[in-house]
């Protein structure tokens, strides 16, 4: 399968969906609207994609832009030997979006991470918690207007000498 | 004969014996573990200085190496483990981010052990090669060579 055609189909499947698809360095991106995620995704498992694999799931904090969250799925077809980036961007006040732990299990641990350091919601996922920090940390703290040099001791800490 | 020239000689002695028998408490988190590992094996050898015996329970050891970055989560733990250690104890931070922290000047890093345990010496590198460890060691014996020792159990005021 040639590289422009996953691209294209992709878009033709989903018109209203896809906001941009390009191949920076020849990796193959779409930039898909908040909400069309789950959908596109179980497109692209099914034959003949097999996009079956999720290779990992990361969050990016643009502050000064609108949509200041951008998402970022890396997933991988055995069957093609190709992989896929997929973009979503969310706005602060919305920051939720469907959770992909029905199609992938590993799909859990790093929504948590995500939520753990940027405070994005994962709907239907079951056991949203923190996965690094402790239960009691306040803020997110990947976000970029956590302070740097902001501590959370978890004992009284002495005075260094 | 004076009094005070048995007592000096005494805490010479007991000096002297502390610091050539030093059981010591990896307590290992990061990549200076590596280093910490040569050192102690036969080609760097620790145990030519005395400090051979590693004890994995804290109670049975006197020198507590902390090896590799201590994050928030983890400071309790070593906090525990310190308290654990029966007097006399000595403590050695090996490597940049046990010493200050390191490159590490982050939310989830303590910056330095001394903000958790007290610290009698301090090895800066990143990683510490094994020789400047062993340099560490030596002048911690020196230390433990000139201080004062209580030889008897003494009560402290809690």
């Amino acid at each position: 399968m040639e590289k422009k055609k996953i691209l294209d189909e992709i878009e033709q499947a989903f018109p209203e969906k896809v906001l941009e698809t390009s191949a920076p360095f020849g990796e193959e991106t779409v930039e898909l609207r908040p909400g069309a995620l789950l959908k596109v995704v179980e497109f692209l498992r099914k034959k003949p994609y097999e996009f079956t694999m999720l290779l990992d799931l990361t969050c990016v904090d643009f502050p000064e832009r609108d949509e200041r969250f951008e998402m970022v799925y890396h997933i991988y077809s055995l069957a093609l030997n190709r992989r896929l980036r997929i973009k979503l961007s969310l706005p602060e006040d919305k920051a939720s979006l469907d959770s992909l732990t029905p199609l992938w299990k590993n799909a859990n641990w790093l929504e948590r991470e995500a939520f753990d350091m940027f405070g994005v919601r994962f709907e239907g996922h079951p056991d949203l918690r923190r996965l690094f920090m402790n239960e009691d940390f306040k803020g997110h703290p990947l976000r970029k207007e956590y302070p740097l040099r902001k501590r959370q001791p978890l004992i009284p800490l002495r005075k260094s000498p | 004969m004076p009094e005070n020239f048995i007592a000096t000689k005494f805490n010479h002695i007991l000096g002297w014996a502390r610091k050539y028998s030093l059981f010591h408490y990896p307590y290992i988190t990061a990549c200076c573990g590596m280093e910490y590992m040569s050192t102690a094996c036969a080609h760097f050898d620790i145990d030519r200085f005395g400090a051979g015996w590693t004890r994995f329970s804290p109670r049975q050891s006197d020198l507590l190496l902390v090896v590799g970055t201590i994050s928030q989560k983890q400071a309790p733990i070593l906090k525990i483990v310190y308290d654990q250690m029966t007097e006399p104890k000595w403590v050695m931070a090996i490597g940049a981010c046990a010493v200050s922290g390191g490159i590490y000047d982050n939310y989830a890093v303590v910056q330095g052990v001394d903000q958790v345990i007290p610290v009698d010496i301090y090895v800066p590198g990143c990683p510490p090669r094994p020789e400047i460890i062993l340099d560490g060691l030596l002048k911690l014996q020196d230390k433990i060579q000139k201080q004062k020792h209580d030889w008897r159990w003494k009560k402290r005021k809690s």
